[in-house]
């Protein structure tokens, strides 16, 4: 019963997987990309790693898949904010059809 | 008293890292190598990590995290469906841009918990942030432009718990 559990949360898993990838192809600009990029791989990662957890059951396996899927999800949003920050800094242009800036005032006053 | 405090979690991590119970019985060797590198680790760089150590031990922090984990699991659900929507939507109904948005969080780590958390949940992206309080987000479908209705719309949800568990 658990195992069956498991193989869905990891099936889940890859869906959201492949639904970033999906994003991550069709949205505009980098920072779009990114928010598709940290959100659903995000997600479907530590899914699948809870769902390799249930199948393991209790043990090493399951052990470090857990601490995997911790680290994950204090990482990934990290390296998003670096990412987009580094991004901005170095020029990457918005979509055109974006609406708002405010970061421009603040990455124009003479911080790079 | 840190020192102490992340000794204990460098050798948590180190025995579910390495899970020296093999055959009911526990390796000696791996958890005599476990206490020496968690002893260096809380020795050389109890510096660097987070100053608020006192959160791990205060059982009413503990709670509200504990409290915290489904809240977030149910934003973080909201989120994808959100993106998945917008990315296999022909039409692509997204409406970027940047707001700025003020948080009353004081600490590094409540402010890099908050962070962490804006970029994990529906359609919004930290970009930076500034020393005095405020964030730069990116948001996939900007429904308000000013600080005050963005922050209610944004951060609001995670604050309260924030303060909680940090403050």
């Amino acid at each position: 019963m658990i195992d069956v559990v498991g193989y869905i949360l990891i099936f889940v898993g890859i869906l959201f997987n492949i639904f970033g990838c999906i994003g991550l192809v069709r949205f505009p600009d980098v920072y779009n990309r990114l928010q598709a990029a940290t959100k659903c791989v995000t997600l479907g990662t530590v899914l699948l790693l809870v769902g390799v957890a249930l199948v393991g059951g209790v043990g090493s396996t399951a052990a470090k898949a857990i601490v995997c899927a911790v680290f994950i999800l204090v990482t990934s949003p990290t390296a998003a904010h670096a990412i987009a920050k580094g991004a901005y800094a170095s020029g990457v242009k918005l979509w055109e059809k974006t609406v708002v800036d405010k970061y421009a005032e603040r990455a124009g006053s003479g911080r790079s | 008293m840190r020192r102490l405090i992340y000794f204990v979690l460098a050798f948590l991590v180190w025995i579910l890292v390495s899970w020296p119970f093999v055959d009911g019985r526990i390796d000696v060797q791996v958890v005599v190598a476990g206490l020496m590198a968690s002893l260096l680790v809380a020795l050389l760089f109890h510096d660097i990590l987070p100053k608020e150590h006192h959160v791990f031990i205060s059982p009413v922090r503990v709670f509200w995290f504990l409290a915290y984990v489904p809240v977030f699991f149910y934003y973080v659900l909201r989120a994808n469906l959100d993106v998945v929507y917008r990315a296999l939507h022909p039409a692509m109904p997204i409406r970027p841009g940047i707001v700025k948005i003020k948080t009353s969080l004081k600490t590094d780590s409540a402010i890099t918990a908050l962070a962490n958390s804006i970029t994990l949940t529906p359609g919004t992206l930290t970009v930076d942030l500034t020393d005095d309080g405020y964030l730069y987000i990116h948001w996939i479908n900007v429904q308000a432009e000013d600080i005050e209705p963005a922050t209610q719309l944004i951060a609001q949800r995670f604050e309260w718990f924030l303060h909680k568990i940090f403050e």
